[in-house]
């Protein structure tokens, strides 16, 4: 397996990313972080959703999940890396349960099911008062930055949560290239005939339901740490499932770059109309979203396509449409 | 007989309230090419479903070399050594006619690095004579070439039984005569086939056994003389009238 022109640019242009932090203003600080965010949400998504083609609500469980997992252990004073890594397997190992249950379930009525798991998260979070602090929301102490100033707390989050951008553009751009990739783009294309052919379709799409949550959910640790203070409505938003989809719809179904392309458009223009008109700003967005997907319907990187001739593929079976 | 490659011991398979397998007992011997043959609805694709794990057994049992695989999945028995094509073709649309190849190459073995499994592919294609569209996506196909897409990825699994389901169906004549051709040139290196087929000349050619499936029974098994005289079978397939006048004058 190697990694091609492509790909390495998209590391390139997420190691500039880095430098934000001695460059930027607080504020495109903040954008920044979002920034990455956004990205990890819609690569991660990407997997289930795009290569495998199952088109999954459950990111908002799997954020909620790992903020609060990793939120409860650093108020227990456990350092950050602890608080990930807890929120990474938790998240994993139940996307893999929940996986082999829910992806019996094909296109409409998948997609329903894995909105649900949000929705049960929330009670539960919202009755098990003792240990998530419920309706009450959970204050998280600075103790991962312990003496910094506001803006080395930002600075540090910003660095971490692109760390992790980092890692799940490694990983992800690795699942698009190897066996598994593999197996996911034949699932997509015909579930059935995947079967046949020897790919043991429930642990492949398990497998790919557990890696699109596991980046999520450490991105909700990350991001419990960095607003100091989660509560259920906050953290299981539905809009943390939609905007991924969306964000790969515009960039362009089923590949990584376009995830990442499209997350940035999404971030753009959701800032763009927050500054410009905070009244009825959703409607503009979603206005202009609508109309993106209308004329573009094969996304930003299809843009791409029409204005540099791609390389010719030689080992990428992963990569559909 | 040599060992048997394949055994199924009263095997049934039930649809709620539709018997399609009725106690099936059937040996199939390494390197024999069968015809399997019934009028529609007999049991025929249900048969194979059966064996591959598509539909499981609701009685009975599967041995594979010796092997009990009843109740295994369709991905554990193609990594096993039991390929398939299917009646209505299932290629995956977006991939290359190679990639398609690989993937059964990639997935049915173990050992097979995605590189490994392209080279493959390139052999296979050589062998149905698609070279020339190895890197066009496969919903590009006509209906002949998709019939030779599957028998090329059904080949790369490198299977010791090798069901070929209605292969012929869809094809002009002369693309049967190619087929068939080719299906010999299968058989000669060593695979065992069932051939399930609707075109008899077809199978009274190829085959050197016949079996007859009807209402899910197994109503006749021998050579494809023995078999086109069987009175049972010309019941099934041309009603009782005709059967009978069929006896009362030989020479029809």
């Amino acid at each position: 397996m190697s990694f091609r022109r492509t790909d390495w640019m998209l590391f390139g242009l997420v190691l500039a990313l880095g430098l934000t932090p001695w460059v930027g203003s607080p504020y495109v600080l903040r954008l920044g972080t979002f920034a990455c965010l956004y990205a990890v949400l819609a690569m991660s998504w990407n997997v289930i959703g795009g290569m495998t083609g199952y088109p999954s609500f459950a990111t908002a469980a799997f954020f909620g999940l790992g903020a609060y997992v990793g939120g409860i252990l650093l108020t227990k004073g456990y350092p950050l890396i602890a608080a990930l890594g807890a929120a990474a397997l938790v998240a994993f190992v139940g996307a893999m349960v929940l996986g082999v249950v829910l992806l019996r379930l094909r296109g409409h009525y998948f997609a329903v099911a894995s909105l649900a798991v949000a929705e049960v998260l929330r009670e539960l979070t919202n009755s098990a008062t003792d240990l998530t602090g419920g309706g009450m929301g959970l204050n998280i102490p600075l103790s991962a930055v312990a003496g910094a100033g506001i803006a080395q707390a930002a600075s540090f989050f910003f660095l971490t949560m692109w760390g992790l951008l980092l890692l799940t553009l490694a990983a992800v751009l690795w699942v698009e290239r190897s066996k598994l990739g593999f197996g996911l783009a034949c699932i997509r294309q015909n579930e059935a005939a995947a079967d046949m052919i020897g790919v043991n379709a429930t642990f492949y799409k398990s497998l790919a339901f557990a890696i699109s949550g596991l980046f999520v959910a450490m991105a909700g640790t990350l991001y419990a740490g960095w607003v100091h203070y989660i509560e259920p409505p906050d953290v299981f938003d539905i809009l943390f499932s939609v905007k991924p989809i969306v964000m790969a719809l515009l960039g362009g179904l089923g590949s990584t770059a376009g995830a990442l392309f499209g997350a940035a458009a999404f971030l753009a223009l959701e800032e763009i109309v927050w500054r410009n008109s905070l009244q009825g700003s959703s409607g503009i967005l979603g206005l202009l979203i609508v109309l993106l997907l209308l004329f573009l319907p094969r996304g930003l990187v299809s843009l791409g396509g029409q204005l540099v001739r791609r390389p010719h593929v030689e080992a990428a079976p992963g990569n559909g449409r | 007989m040599t060992k048997a490659l394949l055994r199924l011991e009263s095997v049934s398979r039930r649809f709620g309230g539709l018997q399609a397998l009725q106690t099936v007992d059937l040996e199939i011997g390494t390197g024999e090419v069968l015809g399997l043959i019934g009028p529609n609805g007999a049991g025929k694709t249900t048969l194979v479903n059966v064996i591959t794990g598509v539909h499981p057994a609701t009685a009975g049992r599967v041995f594979f070399e010796g092997r009990d695989i009843t109740g295994d999945r369709p991905y554990q028995t193609a990594r096993q050594g039991i390929a398939r094509t299917f009646q209505i073709v299932q290629p995956f649309p977006e991939l290359s006619v190679r990639d398609n190849v690989a993937a059964a190459a990639l997935f049915s073995r173990k050992s097979f690095s995605i590189r490994d499994a392209q080279d493959e592919a390139r052999i296979q294609l050589e062998r149905v004579g698609l070279t020339a569209l190895a890197q066009a996506p496969a919903a590009t196909l006509t209906l002949a070439m998709r019939k030779r897409l599957e028998l090329a990825k059904a080949l790369a699994m490198a299977p010791r039984l090798l069901f070929l389901d209605e292969v012929n169906a869809g094809l002009n004549t002369a693309e049967v005569e190619q087929a068939m051709g080719l299906i010999r040139r299968i058989a000669d290196s060593g695979v065992t086939i069932v051939l399930i087929e609707h075109l008899m000349q077809v199978v009274m050619t190829v085959c050197s056994r016949i079996v007859v499936l009807h209402n899910g029974e197994r109503i006749a098994d021998g050579d494809p003389e023995s078999v086109i005289r069987n009175d049972r079978v010309i019941e099934a397939y041309l009603g009782k009238k005709y059967a009978q006048r069929a006896n009362q004058s030989p020479g029809l």
